[in-house]
């Protein structure tokens, strides 16, 4: 690893990806094991741009997951409680 | 010489913990309720609740004093709590119930929330609450508090703005039909609709600092509350199984069928 700031920012994208991947809606997407995987296949990088590449990528899994929870949720509670617009009185 | 503040607005957001959306509800084996060993989180609507007062926070900024989330449950209800913090909650109240205790009632817990609302030093001006829990569906809680309080109330809000220098509210309402724009007097109480806002993920960083705020632990008997149920639930099943549909051949077999189920021609 480059230097000690990058090494910190993984380390809290790490921490902040496994902490959102314990709600993973599918149990058969090994969520865990894939950031580790990815995480131990770059573990020896030393150029600045590749680290932040990854970082990066990193960052774009995050918001990703995110979204896809989000999303989920907010498709539930609309179906579940409708509004006077999707559901119009006729 | 900087003009003197107008009154500067406390806001206490009652929070639930009540079980996952994402669950799969089911009946327990007693008939007597709903299964509850499943995974809980905060009540989606108090959720938006908690956003919407962060983002008044945001909005107005110095004029939003404190805000206050308190729940009432068991001792896990204070993850539920840490949640509200992480969200931007400034501190929480968590009025502890014993694990084996039945779920309290809305009014029950209406009433916790007045005598909490009238033990706060400066008062409170705007209280935020769900429309309704998606455990059990009652939305009561919100509406029996403020006939309690005797404070009006702007329930099922889609948008919320507030005056704090006249102490007004102008709430739009989510009806049958459409919306109703109403403005209020503070002291208010608002439920959320679930178009109000979209709740921010609790990051990392936030959590970590949520540890460090301040959780008030009172009991029930502090409030000179009782929080035992006053009804008595007797029975609790599903509703029956759908029964498939039928294909038809033809209309004439359709009409027949029709005329067997005994509906006729008007």
């Amino acid at each position: 690893m480059a230097s000690n700031s990058t090494r910190l920012r993984a380390l809290a994208l790490y921490k902040e990806l496994h902490r959102l991947g314990r709600e993973y809606p599918d149990p058969a997407y090994d969520f865990h094991g894939r950031i580790r995987r990815l995480y131990e296949k770059n573990k020896d990088l030393t150029d600045k741009d590749e680290i932040e590449k990854a970082l990066k990528l990193g960052e774009y899994i995050k918001k990703e997951t995110l979204a896809l929870y989000s999303l989920r949720k907010y498709r539930h509670l609309k179906r579940m409680y409708p509004d006077s617009l999707t559901d119009p009185i006729p | 010489m900087r003009p003197s503040a107008a009154r500067l607005l406390n806001i206490l957001v009652p929070v639930k913990r009540a079980v996952d959306y994402a669950v799969k509800i089911r009946v327990n084996p007693q008939q007597t309720g709903i299964d509850t060993n499943v995974k809980h989180s905060m009540n989606p609507f108090d959720e938006i609740a908690v956003e919407e007062a962060v983002r008044l926070r945001e909005r107005l900024k110095d004029q939003i004093k404190s805000i206050k989330a308190v729940t009432i449950g068991p001792p896990k209800s204070i993850d539920t709590l840490r949640t509200a913090l992480a969200m931007g909650a400034d501190s929480a109240i968590h009025v502890e119930m014993p694990e084996s205790a039945p779920a309290p009632e809305p009014l029950a817990v209406a009433k916790a929330l007045r005598a909490i609302i009238e033990k706060q030093e400066g008062g409170v001006d705007l209280v935020i609450l769900g429309k309704q829990a998606i455990d059990d569906d009652l939305g009561l809680t919100g509406q029996m508090l403020a006939g309690l309080l005797n404070w009006p109330q702007a329930t099922f809000a889609s948008k919320v703005d507030i005056d704090v220098a006249k102490k007004e509210a102008t709430v739009v309402r989510e009806i049958d039909g459409g919306g109703e724009e109403i403005r209020c007097h503070l002291p208010l109480i608002i439920t959320t609709d679930l178009r109000l806002n979209e709740p921010r993920y609790a990051s990392l960083p936030n959590i970590m600092k949520a540890k460090k705020k301040p959780i008030e632990k009172l009991s029930a008997s502090d409030l000179g509350v009782d929080l035992s149920p006053i009804l008595e639930t007797l029975k609790v099943s599903e509703p029956p199984k759908r029964v498939g549909g039928g294909k038809v051949e033809s209309v004439d077999e359709l009409i027949a069928k029709l005329k067997d189920a005994g509906i006729t021609a008007v």
